[in-house]
C-alpha cells in the first residue's frame, strides 16, 4: 500500500489520571485501508478508539488526521472533522428518545438540506443494508441488542463517511450476522473507498477482512506488532501474538 | 443441595520431612468444610527447601468447589515457606479445578483499597472538589452562553421537537400537582392569617396577606420546588441514562454539542413554562383563600377581593414573574448539569439525580433571599 497516511498516531500515550492504559502509540492508517486494533480484553483497544474519535484526551502525543492535528484543534474544528466519521460503539448507543429511522436521519438532517423525502429514502436503504427494512417506526428499547448493534452500524453510515470506527461490531451478533457485517464492512471499503478502524478481538474477522492490524500488549503496555495478520502468525514478532492469534491458552496471559 | 452423609474432615500426619494432608468426608457445601488454618503448621514451616505437603484424598467422599479454598491456601503456603506441593493422591478433576484457579497468577498491582483519609486530607479533599464543582460550574455557564450566541444567529443544533416535547412534560403535566400544592399552600396562609390576626380584630387583613404572600414568594418558590423534584430531576435522569448509554458520546462523535444540543432546549421550555405555571399557582392560591376565609370567617368574596386590590401591585406581580424565570434558568441548569456529570452506572444516575434536586432547590432558596433582598434595596 502506497497510498498516504489517512490518520497519523504519533507517540500517543493513554492514561486515567495517574494509571497509564498504553505509553508511545505510533502507527498510521491508510487511505482505503481495513486497520484492526486487537489484543486481549481490557487492554485499552477501545480507550484508542475514544481517542482517534476525540471523546477522550491524549495523556501525551498527538493524533493527525490528514496534515491537521487534530488533538490540538479547537471544538469548531474538530466537529469538522468529526462530521467525517462514522462510529458505532459496542452497545449500539442509539438515541433512545428517536425511533430507528430518526436515528439514522439524525445527521443527515443535521448536516445536509436534503429534502424530506430523499432523506427518508436514504435512511430505508440503509436499513436494509443492515437487515432491519420493516422496523423504522420502532424504539431501541423495542428491539433486541443485536438489533440495535446493527442500527447503530445504520446510523453510522448514514454521511457516507470517509472514516469508519467499529468498536467490537460482531460482539453479541450471531455467526450468520457476524458474517455479514464483515462483509458489509468489505463492501463499505470497496465501493465507498471509506478507510476503516475496527476494535475486536474476534480472529475470524481478523483474518478475514484487515489489510493490516496492530496488537496492544498489556503485558509492556504499547503496541508489539504491526502489519498483517496472517503474516503475523507464519512470522510471530513475539510470543504473545502469537499466542493471541492461535487461540494458544496454555500459559498465562 | 446435596446431602451430607459425612462430615468432611482433614487431618495433618507427619514422617520425617514429608508431611501428609489426609481429607476424609464430604466436601460440599453446606457441610462446614475446616479451614486450613485450622491445622497445626508449624512443623512443616521449619522444613524450607526440604519438605514435601502430599495431598491424600483416598477416603474423600463426594467433593465440589468447597474443596478449592484448602488447596489453595496449601498452594499459597507451600509458595511461601518454599516446600513442594504434591497433589497426585487427590481425584483428577478437582487437580484440574485447581490448575485453572492457579493458571493466572494473582495481580498484586491491581489492589482497589484506599487509605481512609485524614482529617486534614478530607479537608483538602473537600476543598479540592468544591472548587472542581464551582469550574464546572463555570464552564457549564459558558459553554450554554456560547450555545445560545450560536442559537441568537441561527447556528445552534437544537431540534424545537424537543422543546415542544420538554414544554409539555414539564408544563401541561405539571398542572395537576401545582394546582393542588398552591391550593393547600392558600389555605395555609389564610388559616394561619385568620387564627393571628383575629386576636387583633384585623382579620379582614388576610387578603393582604395572601395577596402578598402567593405574589411575591409563595407562587414562585412553591412551583420552583414542584418543578426541581418533577422536572429537574427528570432531566437528571434522563440526561444521565443517555451518558451511561453512550449516547452522549454518539452525539459528540457525530460531532453534535450535548450541551448545545440538550440543555437550550430544557432551559428554554422552563423559561417558557414557568412563568406560567407561577401565575396559574398564584391564581389558585387567592381562590382557595378566598374560599377558606369565606368558609371560616364568613367574609364575603367582595370583601375580600377588595383588601387583596388595596394592598398588591403590579411590581408584587413582577417579582414573582421575575423569581420564576430566575428558577426555572436554576432548575434546567441544575438538572442538566448534574445529569451530564453522572458516572456511568446505574447508582450514578440515581445520585446525579438526587444531587439535581438539591442543587435546585438549595440555589432556588438562595436565590429567593437574593431577590428578595435587591428588592428591598428598591423599595419593590
Amino acid at each position: 500500500m502506497s497510498k498516504e497516511a489517512l490518520i497519523r498516531v504519533e507517540n500517543l500515550t493513554m492514561a486515567y489520571g495517574d494509571f497509564v492504559v498504553m505509553r508511545d502509540l505510533n502507527f498510521d492508517v491508510k487511505q482505503g485501508e481495513v486497520m484492526v486494533i486487537m489484543g486481549g480484553s481490557g487492554c485499552g483497544k477501545s480507550t484508542l478508539l475514544r481517542h482517534l474519535i476525540g471523546l477522550q484526551e491524549p495523556a501525551k502525543g498527538e493524533i493527525y488526521y490528514g496534515d491537521t492535528n487534530y488533538t490540538q484543534s479547537d471544538p469548531d474544528r474538530r466537529q469538522k472533522i468529526n462530521r467525517r466519521f462514522g462510529v458505532t460503539f459496542q452497545q449500539g448507543a442509539l438515541w433512545s428518545s428517536m425511533t430507528l429511522e430518526e436515528n439514522v436521519a439524525f445527521t443527515l438532517e443535521e448536516y445536509t438540506n436534503l429534502p424530506p423525502e430523499e432523506i427518508q429514502s436514504l435512511v430505508r436503504s440503509k436499513l436494509s443494508l443492515v437487515g432491519l427494512r420493516g422496523f423504522e417506526q420502532y424504539y431501541p428499547a423495542e428491539i433486541s441488542g443485536g438489533m440495535r448493534k446493527r442500527a447503530g452500524l445504520a446510523r453510522a453510515i448514514a454521511l457516507d463517511p470517509d472514516i469508519l470506527f467499529f468498536d467490537e461490531p460482531s460482539a453479541g451478533l450471531d455467526p450468520l450476522s457476524s458474517k455479514r457485517l464483515d462483509q458489509l464492512i468489505m463492501e463499505l471499503r470497496d465501493s465507498l473507498g471509506a478507510t476503516i478502524v475496527i476494535v475486536t478481538h474476534e480472529l475470524e474477522s481478523i483474518f478475514d477482512i484487515s489489510d493490516r492490524a496492530i496488537f496492544l500488549d498489556t503485558s509492556v503496555r504499547t503496541i508489539t506488532a504491526i502489519g498483517h495478520p496472517k503474516a503475523m502468525l507464519k512470522d510471530p514478532p513475539n510470543e504473545n501474538v502469537y499466542r493471541f492469534l492461535s487461540r494458544d491458552a496454555t500459559k498465562p496471559a | 443441595m446435596p446431602v451430607v452423609d459425612q462430615n468432611p474432615k482433614a487431618r495433618l500426619e507427619s514422617n520425617g520431612s514429608v508431611f501428609r494432608l489426609v481429607l476424609s468426608g464430604d466436601w460440599v457445601l453446606q457441610s462446614g468444610a475446616p479451614s486450613f488454618h485450622e491445622l497445626n503448621w508449624d512443623p512443616l514451616q521449619g522444613k524450607k527447601g526440604v519438605g514435601i505437603l502430599e495431598i491424600n484424598g483416598r477416603d474423600l467422599g463426594r467433593w465440589d468447589t468447597t474443596l478449592l479454598p484448602m488447596l489453595l491456601a496449601a498452594h499459597n503456603f507451600c509458595e511461601e515457606h518454599e516446600v513442594s506441593l504434591n497433589l497426585e493422591g487427590l481425584p483428577e478433576g478437582i487437580r484440574r479445578l485447581f490448575n485453572l484457579a492457579t493458571a493466572v497468577p494473582v495481580k498484586t498491582d491491581a489492589t482497589h483499597a484506599e487509605d481512609e483519609p485524614g482529617f486534614f486530607r478530607q479537608i483538602g479533599n473537600w476543598a479540592m472538589n468544591f472548587r472542581q464543582g464551582a469550574d464546572d460550574w463555570f464552564e457549564f455557564i459558558g459553554r450554554l452562553f456560547l450555545g445560545f450566541m450560536r442559537l441568537a444567529r441561527g447556528k445552534a443544533q437544537v431540534r424545537m421537537r424537543d422543546f415542544a416535547l420538554v414544554v409539555e412534560s414539564t408544563g401541561a403535566m405539571a398542572f395537576p400537582i401545582v394546582s393542588l400544592i398552591s391550593f393547600l399552600v392558600g389555605l395555609i396562609i389564610t388559616f394561619l392569617g385568620i387564627v393571628v390576626l383575629i386576636r387583633f380584630n384585623a382579620e379582614y387583613y388576610v387578603s393582604y396577606l395572601v395577596g402578598y404572600g402567593m405574589l411575591r414568594e409563595m407562587g414562585a418558590l412553591m412551583t420552583g420546588i414542584i418543578l426541581a423534584g418533577r422536572t429537574g430531576a427528570a432531566f437528571a435522569a434522563q440526561i444521565g441514562s443517555m451518558k451511561v448509554n453512550e449516547e452522549l458520546d454518539a452525539l459528540r462523535a457525530s460531532g453534535v454539542d450535548p450541551v448545545e444540543f440538550l440543555v437550550i432546549p430544557r432551559v428554554l421550555a422552563l423559561v417558557l413554562m414557568m412563568p406560567l405555571l407561577v401565575i396559574y399557582s398564584m391564581v389558585v392560591g387567592i381562590i382557595s383563600g378566598m374560599a377558606i376565609a369565606n368558609v371560616m370567617q364568613n367574609m364575603a368574596p367582595e370583601i375580600f377581593v377588595k383588601g387583596l386590590l388595596e394592598a398588591v401591585t403590579l411590581s408584587d406581580l413582577m417579582l414573582g414573574l421575575i423569581k420564576s424565570v430566575v428558577f426555572g434558568i436554576l432548575i434546567a441548569m441544575s438538572g442538566c448539569l448534574r445529569g451530564l456529570q453522572s458516572g456511568n452506572d446505574a447508582n450514578a444516575v440515581g445520585v446525579a439525580t438526587t444531587q439535581a434536586v438539591v442543587t435546585s432547590i438549595t440555589l432556588i432558596v438562595a436565590f429567593n433571599a437574593l431577590i428578595d433582598w435587591i428588592a428591598a434595596i428598591y423599595n419593590v
